[in-house]
């Protein structure tokens, strides 16, 4: 199998369509925009003032005093893009103007609540614009690897601080697609390399399964 | 018109104990001569608003880059941010208790500024209902409408905001390159005295009408650009 995290990325990129409007988190949903098919076109947003993020610069091109991503780093703007200030950027993306954000998560649960921005005690980085994505995208993918050094990251009930409630429509992992129901989380692609068995294991939110359940591909 | 006055005269009108806004995300698009100025000189006991705490290892070859200055320097008191996490000192200070830091969501932090530049009474956002920052300083409380719940954010302003400015002509109108103009629009309206710096200095007119994105009104002071 290849890397984990390829993996994740080469399947959540199927859930881009044709001229979306994206924003991607950090790490590895960067990784999703290489695996789009052929003749798919992601507009890319960063929520710092651009709309249509351009391939990373040359560093002889790059203007890092004046063109960078959200986290910083030089960047560019597509030559179909825009730049723009941060009260449009979040108006764009809390107004419904974002088609989805693919974002990790610290902890994710069966209710589709999200904590990924703090670590009372520990880590306290902010949650910088994730509040503003996951309640504004129109569609919010969690893209992660499954657990965290074998602990269980798809709960139950979040314990880490909410960074919004009932905000997540589709968890991607590396065993699997799990759609947020009202019912609870719904597994509708597994990976063949684990059992089911296997994944309801290293899931602690009750996973009900669909009854068009595919493999994942 | 705005004054057009030198770095230091600038950065000396800044009180002890004054609160600031600074313009800039991960210090792209602050103010970088006048920070450094005001670095120098020392001013503490500040309440800084600004979208993070920058970071050590600026892309201009400083050691500490933008706003990582003054956090550096112990100048700050108070930082108000959205995310403080690529600036280790933030979170050394905060664990000995020497900076209190007040953590906004980005979109609420842009919208308060904009609402106290734009007078209005708040902003009612989806944004942070349910979680922590619910019951934060800055939420008057919480508003159902029509079956959603909002957050009501209260308004922020500044004794003085900080801009950087790319373009500024004699005016005080300013054009801001690439992802420069983030915090620095709605921060142009939100603070008793505005200070602006400049790259560039330019004449009337060399800057098209349509293309400006700070209306010079809102400029008190101009630094920078003379070189």
């Amino acid at each position: 199998m290849e890397n984990a995290k390829a993996f994740i990325a080469r399947r959540t990129a199927r859930e881009l369509h044709d001229g979306d409007v994206v924003n991607l988190g950090i790490g590895l949903p960067t990784l999703v925009p290489a695996y789009l098919p052929e003749g798919t076109h992601v507009i890319l947003q960063s929520e710092n003032g651009i709309i249509g993020l351009g391939p990373k610069p040359a560093p002889e091109l790059a203007d890092p005093l004046h063109v960078t991503d959200a986290g910083g780093q030089a960047s560019a703007v597509a030559p179909d893009g825009c730049y723009i200030d941060s009260c449009t950027s979040f108006g764009l993306i809390r107004g419904g103007h974002v088609d989805c954000t693919i974002l990790g998560a610290l902890e994710v649960d069966a209710e589709g609540n999200l904590s990924n921005w703090i670590i009372p005690g520990k880590r306290v980085p902010g949650m910088g614009g994730a509040m503003d994505l996951v309640v504004g995208a129109k569609k919010v993918i969690v893209a992660m690897e499954h657990t965290a050094r074998g602990a269980a990251k798809i709960l139950k009930q979040c314990r880490l601080p909410f960074t919004a409630v009932r905000c997540v429509d589709l968890i991607i992992t590396e065993m699997g697609v799990m759609q947020v129901t009202p019912q609870g989380l719904q597994l509708v692609e597994y990976n063949p390399e684990f059992t089911i068995e296997q994944i309801r294991k290293a899931t602690e939110a009750e996973l009900l399964i669909s009854d068009d359940l595919r493999e994942m591909v | 018109m705005p004054k057009f006055i030198s770095m230091e005269d600038a950065a000396r009108m800044i009180p002890a104990g004054a609160t600031i806004m600074v313009g800039g995300f991960m210090g792209c698009g602050s103010p970088h001569g006048l920070l450094t100025e005001l670095a120098r000189i020392g001013t503490g006991g500040l309440t800084l608003i600004c979208n993070d705490g920058a970071c050590p290892n600026g892309p201009d070859g400083s050691e500490f880059y933008g706003v990582a200055k003054l956090i550096h320097n112990r100048q700050v008191k108070k930082l108000i941010a959205t995310h403080v996490g690529l600036n280790p000192e933030v979170a050394a200070q905060m664990n000995e208790g020497t900076l209190l830091v007040e953590l906004i969501p980005q979109g609420s932090l842009a919208e308060m500024i904009r609402a106290g530049g734009y007078g209005l009474g708040g902003v009612l956002t989806p944004t942070g209902y349910g979680t922590i920052v619910q019951d934060a300083p800055h939420v008057h409380s919480v508003i159902e409408i029509d079956g959603v719940n909002y957050l009501l954010e209260k308004p922020i302003r500044a004794d003085f905001a900080l801009l950087g400015g790319h373009t500024i002509d004699r005016a005080g109108n300013i054009w801001y390159k690439g992802t420069t103009r983030n915090f620095n629009l709605p921060m142009a309206t939100a603070a008793d005295i505005v200070i602006a710096e400049a790259e560039h200095i330019v004449e009337i007119g060399a800057i098209e009408p349509e293309n400006m994105m700070t209306p010079g009104i809102l400029v008190d002071y101009v630094v920078g650009g003379m070189e």
